[in-house]
């Protein structure tokens, strides 16, 4: 199927996913309005929003199996594979995250039903940063997820540190958007276009002027922001740590994902013949492996060493982002899909363990998990793992595809470096695994109100079950995810460098 | 038939028996796990005969397993893995025999995790892909891990961690280089393949990265073995480890490394491995590790770290045999490990019996207890003499093959490495007249018992190989001899 995004029923089609998402989230909306007060209408929205996130799946799933593919001019928005796959992805991070809420949310008394709209115009948000074709669909899409997760962040409005995480997250992003817009406005005045392919065919044929440069500069500061990569990631730890859990694994899953799709679209679509970026990026990737692993090397609380394990897993993501390759594309989609299943079954443990009033969970109070309850722990155990990057588990195929992007572009030495940063994330992951099974109980009681309902132990038990299934079988992933990655390319007109060979093949 | 299926079948039957074990009641466990890995054993004793002596693979299965990345599942044994994967069904019966009253706890765990740590292990025996090598060399360390930290002494979370990241540190690089490996090889053939043989036959131009990549494999391996400055591990690894534990560390764990060089960093990367330098620093290496772990264990009070220091100082002539390249040094290194497999094995079940009873590892706790437990004491005594390398016995054989090949190569090194043998001798000598022989000035120790059946059936097999090996190691030798000169060649030839 051929959409010529010129023709409006064209565009319509090729939009069908956000359409499909944005009438669900005005359905959901105009339901919150009449209903919103008790914890049936709670969970009514949770389900809705369920059923909305299916859907829009269903319609990214109707348009990769015909095939939809862009004719005529350049438009506005990209359609190709690389997008379907990551809408599945930011709907499945989703879903994970509002299954992980119904608990969580009745449990801390956060009655309303407003929390699914926000999931929902932030997931909106994510999928229009995957799909802009032009910076400006992609700034677009940024402020609707930033807005609707500053609000998430804050969500839980009786907690200081919630209120407090929000005020950060949007004072520093907003920071981080103005570096974003400034440096699409150098971008602009120096190609005289905001799209993507424009920017590659002059980016291609005229080389670099320094405007072109400190635009990218300007951008890629804007994404290190999002993503949270050092030296940029200072507000992490503390939003991460004040907002509520599921809004933490949302946060460290989607936000981080959306962020990176958009950066992959842009760098090797626009920038693919401006070298300057792979330098840029490559020392990037490397503070920020080294300074997340040693920063969450010092915690104790479980939360923050999650946290500070996030801006590790960005600098890991940056390494294939550095190697500039198609694989580097593919391994982002195989180690997102990895990232999000092991986090949020983290995340999920977490909430299950944290209570009012103590919300940080010390990786100690973990001790004798293993005795009481034996599912949840290793649950937890095969997550901690993963996110190791130990074989058998998805978080290693992740890991792997990473550092062949990385070897096949001759970056040995950042492969070395990523490996052994991931020796020093044993030194926080090992611990939980150890406090769990090999430590006893503070007391008898300590785990007794351990516990999650049914939608999160649906959500923890899909999420291990798929880790380990992709981390022994990751075949069709893995195809899915280069067929994706090789649909996100610098635009012919422009002279290509020479092709390497493809791993693997 | 069972040629092509056997290797699968030592891999999968582990697995299966693992998660049956989980699922019965507790008491129920041992039984189960014995059960389970005799029959891996039975499986395994027909290798031996179908075995051909000759040089190549065997037994070879071959499976497209990640196909877009050219990972295959393929297995097969030669004449060096054959014998490291009949160490392994061989200690693993023994092994659940011997935990049968030490481990209280927990038990259908603790079993459950020794099945796995067998499949594991087997892997890394039989791998012929360096995506199935690396995945299985990595598995088998969870197992560990949590054996020893769960079951382990008081320090054990230590130990236990100590190990998992020590380990973990070289093999990473090695996964670093093992892609380097795959891309070069890949971007001169045209086919992207993880297959070793593949691999092997093709590596050629290394130009001037060769070095680096000898380094990963080189200290994935020299920590596995471990070799002079990377063996702090293993003091505390064996003596946290429960007594199973310590056994399958020492007795095939360890032996990963030194196979490790023989399979890979030696026939990879030829050219590096006999530079000067290397040459220089392995030998100076495993003197170091000789002596050394000889004088260390000397000073030992707890008789397990004796033990401990002991694997440093026979896995030193392991390496010194490995890169003395003459087929006698070769043969008598895959002799050692083997033996050390037996011997060692054999001194940690008889600790792990003496501490059930007395709860003390330190030599100093007991004396004169040859006249309470005579039975005890007459084994202790064989497999110590064993140990040392006393003629007639397994230890003898290995250890004389290795300095009568190493000295065709290496003359000065081998006469130091020499003086090994007479300070092993002087360690466990020392030890034993210590533990057995001085006056029974114990309290405590009068009323040790001797020996029970269960304890005498872990340890006649040990014995009896002992003495099979030490009087008539012929069948062993020409079954090693074809693979040894395999790797002599392909060493030396390129």
């Amino acid at each position: 199927m051929s959409l010529d995004l010129s023709v409006p029923r064209d565009v319509l089609l090729a939009l069908l996913p956000e359409l499909v998402l944005t009438l669900w989230a005005l359905v959901l909306l105009l339901f919150v309005a009449w209903r919103h007060q008790t914890v049936r209408d709670l969970r009514t929205a949770g389900w809705l929003t369920l059923v909305a996130l299916l859907s829009t799946a269903v319609a990214a799933w109707w348009l990769w199996w015909n095939q939809a593919q862009p004719a005529g001019l350049a438009g506005m928005l990209a359609v190709d594979d690389f997008r379907w796959v990551t809408d599945w992805l930011f709907t499945g991070g989703a879903a994970l995250t509002a299954l992980i809420s119904f608990a969580y949310l009745e449990r801390e008394q956060l009655l309303a039903p407003e929390y699914y709209v926000l999931l929902i115009f932030a997931t909106l948000g994510m999928m229009l940063m995957a799909a802009g074709e032009d910076l400006m669909v992609i700034f677009l899409g940024l402020e609707l997820m930033s807005v609707a997760v500053y609000v998430l962040a804050g969500f839980d409005r009786k907690s200081p540190r919630s209120a407090e995480a929000a005020l950060k997250y949007f004072l520093l992003g907003a920071f981080a958007s103005g570096f974003l817009l400034y440096g699409i406005a150098l971008i602009y005045g120096a190609t005289g276009t905001t799209n993507l392919t424009l920017i590659g065919v002059q980016v291609g044929l005229g080389g670099s002027s320094v405007m072109l440069l400190a635009g990218l500069a300007l951008l890629l500061v804007g994404f290190a922001f999002k993503v949270a990569a050092v030296p940029f990631h200072m507000w992490a730890p503390d939003v991460y740590d004040g907002a509520p859990t599921p809004v933490t694994a949302f946060m460290a899953t989607g936000v981080k994902a959306a962020a990176f799709a958009a950066l992959f679209r842009v760098l090797t679509e626009g920038f693919a013949n401006a070298g300057a970026w792979r330098e840029i990026v490559w020392w990037l990737a490397v503070v920020t492996m080294v300074g997340g692993n040693f920063l969450a090397l010092t915690q104790r609380s479980l939360k923050r060493m999650l946290a500070y394990s996030s801006v590790a897993h960005a600098g890991y993501l940056l390494v294939a982002v550095a190697s500039g390759k198609a694989a580097g594309t593919a391994a982002f989609i195989v180690y997102l899909v990895a990232y999000t299943l092991m986090s949020v079954g983290a995340f999920a443990v977490l909430a299950a363990k944290g209570r009012r009033g103590e919300s940080d969970v010390l990786i100690d109070d973990l001790a004798g998990l293993a005795t009481r309850r034996p599912w949840l722990a290793f649950a937890l155990a095969v997550c901690m793992l993963s996110l190791l990057g130990f074989p058998g588990t998805a978080g290693f195929i992740g890991k792997w595809y990473i550092l062949i992007a990385a070897t096949s572009a001759g970056q040995n030495v950042l492969a070395a470096i990523l490996v052994l940063a991931s020796v020093v994330s044993a030194g926080y992951y090992l611990p939980v695994i150890m406090a769990m099974y090999m430590k006893p109980e503070a007391s008898d009681t300590a785990h007794a109100d351990v516990w999650l309902d049914r939608p999160a132990r649906v959500a923890v038990a899909a999420a291990v079950a798929a880790l380990l299934v992709f981390g022994v079988w990751p075949n069709r992933l893995l195809e899915l995810a280069k067929t994706a990655g090789d649909s996100v390319r610098p635009p012919a007109a422009a002279p290509v460098p020479p092709p390497a060979p493809p791993p693997g093949r | 038939m069972y040629a092509r299926w056997v290797l699968t079948v030592l891999l999968v039957w582990p697995l299966v028996a693992a998660a049956v074990v989980l699922f019965v009641p507790a008491p129920r466990a041992k039984y189960v796990a014995l059960f389970a890995t005799l029959l891996e054993f039975a499986l395994s004793v027909p290798l031996w005969w179908e075995f051909a002596p000759t040089g190549g693979m065997q037994f070879v299965a071959d499976y497209a397993w990640i196909a877009p990345w050219g990972i295959h599942y393929t297995v097969g044994v030669d004449g060096i893995s054959l014998f490291m994967v009949l160490l392994t069904t061989f200690l693993m019966p023994l092994s659940v025999l011997g935990s049968w009253s030490y481990i209280t706890k927990r038990e259908p765990g603790f079993y459950a995790l020794l099945l796995v740590l067998t499949t594991g292990m087997i892997g890394v025996f039989v791998a012929l892909d360096l995506f199935l090598f690396y995945v299985m060399w990595e598995v088998m360390l969870i197992p560990m891990y949590f054996i020893i930290g769960v079951w382990g002494g008081e320090n054990r979370l230590y130990a236990a961690i100590k190990f998992f990241i020590y380990t973990m540190f070289g093999s990473l690089l090695m996964l670093v280089a093992i892609l380097v490996l795959y891309f070069h090889v890949g971007q001169a053939t045209g086919t992207y393949s993880f297959s070793y043989l593949h691999i092997l036959a093709n590596l050629q131009n290394l130009g001037n990265v060769a070095p680096w990549l000898f380094g990963a494999f080189f200290l994935a391996f020299a920590i596995k073995v471990p070799m002079f400055p990377f063996h702090t591990w293993l003091p505390d690894a064996h003596v946290e480890a429960p007594t199973a534990g310590s056994v399958i560390l020492a007795g095939i764990l360890l032996k990963m490394g030194t196979y490790g060089f023989l399979r890979f960093a030696l026939p990879f990367f030829p050219t590096v491995a006999l530079s000067e330098t290397v040459q220089v620093l392995i030998v100076t290496l495993s003197l170091i590790g000789i002596i050394y772990g000889g004088l260390v264990a000397m000073v030992q009070p707890d008789f397990k770290k004796l033990i401990a220091y002991s694997s440093v100082a026979h896995l030193g002539f392991v390496m010194l045999g490995i890169w003395a390249l003459t087929l006698q040094s070769v043969q008598g290194a895959l002799l050692v490990m083997i033996n050390h497999g037996i011997s060692t094995g054999a001194l940690f079940f008889l600790v792990g019996m003496i501490y059930e009873r007395r709860h003390s590892r330190l030599i100093d706790a007991y004396g004169g207890i040859a006249r309470v437990v005579p039975l005890f004491a007459a084994i202790l005594t064989i497999v110590s003499l064993s140990s040392i390398g006393l003629p007639g016995t397994n230890g003898f054989v290995g250890e004389f093959l290795v300095l009568l090949g190493a000295f065709r190569t290496y003359p000065v090194a081998t006469t130091i490495a020499t003086t090994g043998v007479i300070i092993a001798a002087a360690y466990l000598l020392w030890a034993l007249q210590r533990v057995l022989f001085n006056p029974l000035d114990k309290h405590e120790n009068e009323k040790l018992t001797d020996l029970t059946p269960r304890e005498l059936a872990v340890l006649i097999p040990l014995l009896a190989c002992i003495v099979w090996i030490g009087v008539y190691p012929k069948p062993f030798l020409t079954r090693m001899e074809p693979a040894a000169r395999q790797f002599i060649e392909q060493v030396r030839g390129k």
